[in-house]
Formats: C-alpha cells, structure tokens, sequence
C-alpha cells in the first residue's frame, strides 16, 4: 500500500532531516512510528501524502508515485487519510460542514449524501448530537474524534496519524485511542506517529523506530517490545515505559 | 456669531445634497471598498504565492501606490487613462473616460495597495495547519484559499477592511480635483453660490463625522457577532 524507499530530505544543505529511510505498509497493516523528539517521524509521515517534499527517493501509494511531477496529489491525497497533532478543524464551519466540505468539493458528492455520511460517521465516534456546534464548542478530544470521521467521511484507502494524542489532555487520550483501536480492527491500514506504546502494543503489526532521521528499527510489535536489537531504542523504551 | 447662520440654506440644498452627492459618495465608497478588496486579495495571494517574479511585482506594485498622495493619483489618473486606452486599443484618438470611471478606477488601484497589506496580514494569520488539512483532505490550492483560508483571513481581518473603507469614504472627497458632485463637491457648489461657506462646509462636515462614526461603532458591534468562535 505505501512503499517508502530511499528517502532523504534536507532542510539546508548541512541539516539532513531524514537520511535513507525505507520501509513499507501492506494492506491492512497497522505500523506504528516511535522515536523521541525531533527523529523525523512526523516528516516521514509528511512525506507519504507529499505535505513534505523530499530531496531524493521514492515512495508510492496504493502504485501511484507520489514525487512523480505528473502526479495529481489533490486526487491522490483525497484517498489518504490524515489526522494531525493539533486537529485542524476549520473553526469557520459547524462540525457537520468541516465532514461535507471535501465530501462535497473534491469527490463531487451531493449535499445530502454527504450530510448523511457525516453524520453516520458522527455517530461512529461518538458525537451525533454536535453536528450543529463549532469545532472551538468541543473538547480536545472530541475536536480530535471529529478530525478522524472527517478524514474517513472521503472513503479513505490508507490513513495516517501524525501524533494524533500528542495535544490532548490526559483524560482525553483514551477516547481518541478507542476510536482508533476500533478502525484498526475493521482492518484500516494505519501508519501511526505516536508515544502510545499501549496502542501499538494492542493493535500494532509493526513498530518503526525512528532517531536523527534514520530508521533505526522495523520490526514486528512482539520483536520491538520483547528484544529491541539497538540501544538506541533501547534506551529510547526503557525511558517512556519506566513510569 | 450663531444669530447670522443661515440655517435655511442647508434645508433647501438637502435634496442635491443627498440625492446628487451623496448617492455618488456612496456608490463610489462601496464600488472601490469591494473592487480594492478583489483586487487587494489578489495582490496578496501573489505575494505569498512563494513564486519569486509574481511576489516582486505585487510588492513594488504596493509599494508604488502607497508611496504617491491620493490626490495626485487621481489627478494623474484622469489625463492618463484616456491615453493608456488609446495605447491599448490602438485607437485614433484619446478614449473618453468619463470621471466617474476615472475616478472609480483610480480608488480601486489605490484602495487595492492597502487592502492587500490588511488580506495579507489576515493570510498569515492562519496556522499553516488550516492549509495542510485542506491539502490532506484533497482541496486544491484554489479550494483551499477559497473554502479554507480567505474566509478565515476575511473574517479576522474584517474589522480593520471596515475601517480602511471609513478611510476610503472619506478620501473619496478628493474627487474634488476633477470638478465631480459628490457630496463634499455639492456642499462646496451651494456654498459658493449661495455665499454661504461656513454653514455647508460646517453642515458637510457634521454629516462625514456622523456617518463615520456610526460606521465605526457598527465595526464594533459586528466584531462580536461574527467573530470565530475559538
């Protein structure tokens, strides 16, 4: 489904961000993406739907290679979903808008097959009643649920977390991860930036760890958890799972 | 010094007063508010397009307008137009622009410099997430700006557009330099007719104050209702 190979990107000529990177996610696969702070994680994951350029490499999704010029991101980056750190609702629409702009604008949806959709998939997360509110009327987490229902509202054929509980309140985390521990088990493919080691621990195929830009290890859930091969990750485990 | 006001005057000339200067002050208030905000947008998004010549000819282009007294626009324009018309059509002789159009012309290339500086701090007002969300979802960049953006921008910047367009109402009186009635011109016109020049001038006055000031509270008042919520 996405094939990442090769990947290097530099902010400046002397800053590498991302040196080498490959790695794939097949269908149905969920593979989470950890690594401290500043390791590219979130601009690998940017790089997948071309939010990011990169230098050099390749990756492809679903076939269609998204560096390829002649590619049409806009048709491309409508069948991937994305749900960002700070959830990017747009605070100018009512919550059941934000779910039928791109329904309606990009897939060329009708008004009324769109609103029924939003509001199915409203009622999937959890939040029916809020149709009519705006995004600044809910909570972090409900603000975070809606993003998702907005990025499956397209029908999406990959999906991709970019640290999607990073922001929220502690109380809030769980909400958010229910949602979407329970599209991992309908067998969405995911590719997730997170610190959530419960979640990749419950539903993760893979785990991907990430430092200085390098992808430092890819392994199965049960490998990375039972005996990560580098120190780094190591280390890196032994400092988020101590408390 | 009151008993010797004529404050008759002002009672008879208040329909040319209205009708004639008013409507055109009006009109030609509201005409350049909306062509300069256009226009202005525009200018805006080609200096954060990020492609380098398009950016440059927006800068100078504002740079120019805002560095050159209004006055001397208009009076400049009203000759030149005229000629940039036979110019571009490759007609005979000078086209005829009337004043109105001159002037409007003149407004909206004007207004445009300072309604584009406002669109633009509106654009960049907006987290760059709101775009890359839009991207995710598929918009293209026109959609983005259209659905996504310059709402945003224009509502948070709405508030100071309304002033800029206060300003522009009452720089629309300039258009004295081309002879043509608005309200400011229909008051100057009475007054020396009638000889009465501290009445109309004092009565125009009193007029722009009021409106601009009611203007200016509905701003506030408008502010709040359509705010963002956040």
């Amino acid at each position: 489904m996405i094939e990442i190979s090769h990947v290097n990107k530099w902010y400046s000529p002397t800053f590498q961000v991302l040196t080498d990177c490959t790695t794939s996610v097949t269908k149905g696969e969920v593979v989470v993406v950890c690594g401290p702070s500043g390791s590219g994680k979130s601009t690998l994951i940017k790089c997948v739907n071309a939010l990011e350029p990169f230098q050099s490499g390749d990756i492809s999704v679903d076939g269609t290679k998204v560096n390829d010029p002649k590619t049409n991101l806009p048709k491309l980056r409508s069948r991937v979903g994305m749900v960002f750190q700070h959830f990017e609702l747009f605070p100018h629409l009512k919550i059941i808008d934000n779910l039928c702009l791109a329904q309606e604008k990009v897939l060329g949806r009708a008004h009324d097959k769109s609103v029924a959709k939003g509001m199915q998939l409203l009622e999937r997360v959890g939040l029916k009643e809020q149709a009519q509110k705006f995004p600044a009327q809910l909570s972090g987490g409900q603000q975070q649920r809606v993003a998702i229902a907005r990025a499956l509202a397209m029908d999406p054929i990959v999906m991709l977390f970019d640290e999607p509980t990073s922001a929220l309140d502690p109380e809030m985390v769980s909400e958010v991860l229910d949602v979407m521990v329970d599209l991992a088990r309908e067998g969405m493919t995911m590719m997730v930036v997170t610190h959530e080691m419960g979640f990749a621990r419950k539903v993760a195929n893979r785990v991907i760890f990430m430092d200085r830009g390098e992808i430092v290890e890819d392994a199965p859930k049960d490998d990375f958890f039972g005996k990560p091969r580098s120190d780094r990750a190591q280390k890196f485990l032994s400092k988020i799972l101590s408390h | 010094m009151l008993a010797n006001f004529d404050f008759d005057v002002i009672r008879r000339a208040l329909p040319y007063l209205f009708y004639e200067g008013m409507t055109f002050t009006l009109t030609l208030t509201a005409l350049a508010a909306l062509g300069g905000l256009v226009f202005g947008t525009a200018l805006a998004l080609m200096r954060l397009s990020g492609l380098k010549t398009l950016g440059r000819i927006a800068g100078i282009y504002v740079d120019f307008m805002r560095s050159l007294p209004l006055v001397l626009v208009i009076f400049w324009f009203y000759f030149l137009v005229p000629y940039i018309g036979q110019w571009l059509t490759g007609a005979s002789r000078p086209i005829s622009v009337g004043a109105f159009a001159s002037s409007l012309i003149t407004f909206i290339m004007f207004e445009a410099a300072y309604f584009s500086e406002i669109m633009r701090a509106g654009i960049q007002s907006i987290s760059r997430g709101q775009p890359a969300a839009a991207s995710a979802l598929g918009l293209t960049y026109a959609q983005t700006m259209r659905y996504v953006v310059l709402p945003q921008a224009f509502r948070n910047m709405l508030p100071v557009l309304i002033t800029q367009t206060i300003v522009l109402f009452q720089d629309t009186s300039l258009v004295y330099v081309l002879s043509i009635t608005d309200f400011l011109g229909a008051a100057s016109k009475v007054a020396q007719r009638d000889g009465r020049l501290v009445e109309m001038y004092l009565f125009a006055a009193v007029v722009y104050f009021t409106i601009s000031c009611i203007a200016s509270f509905g701003v506030r008042r408008l502010q709040s209702r359509i705010a963002i919520i956040r």
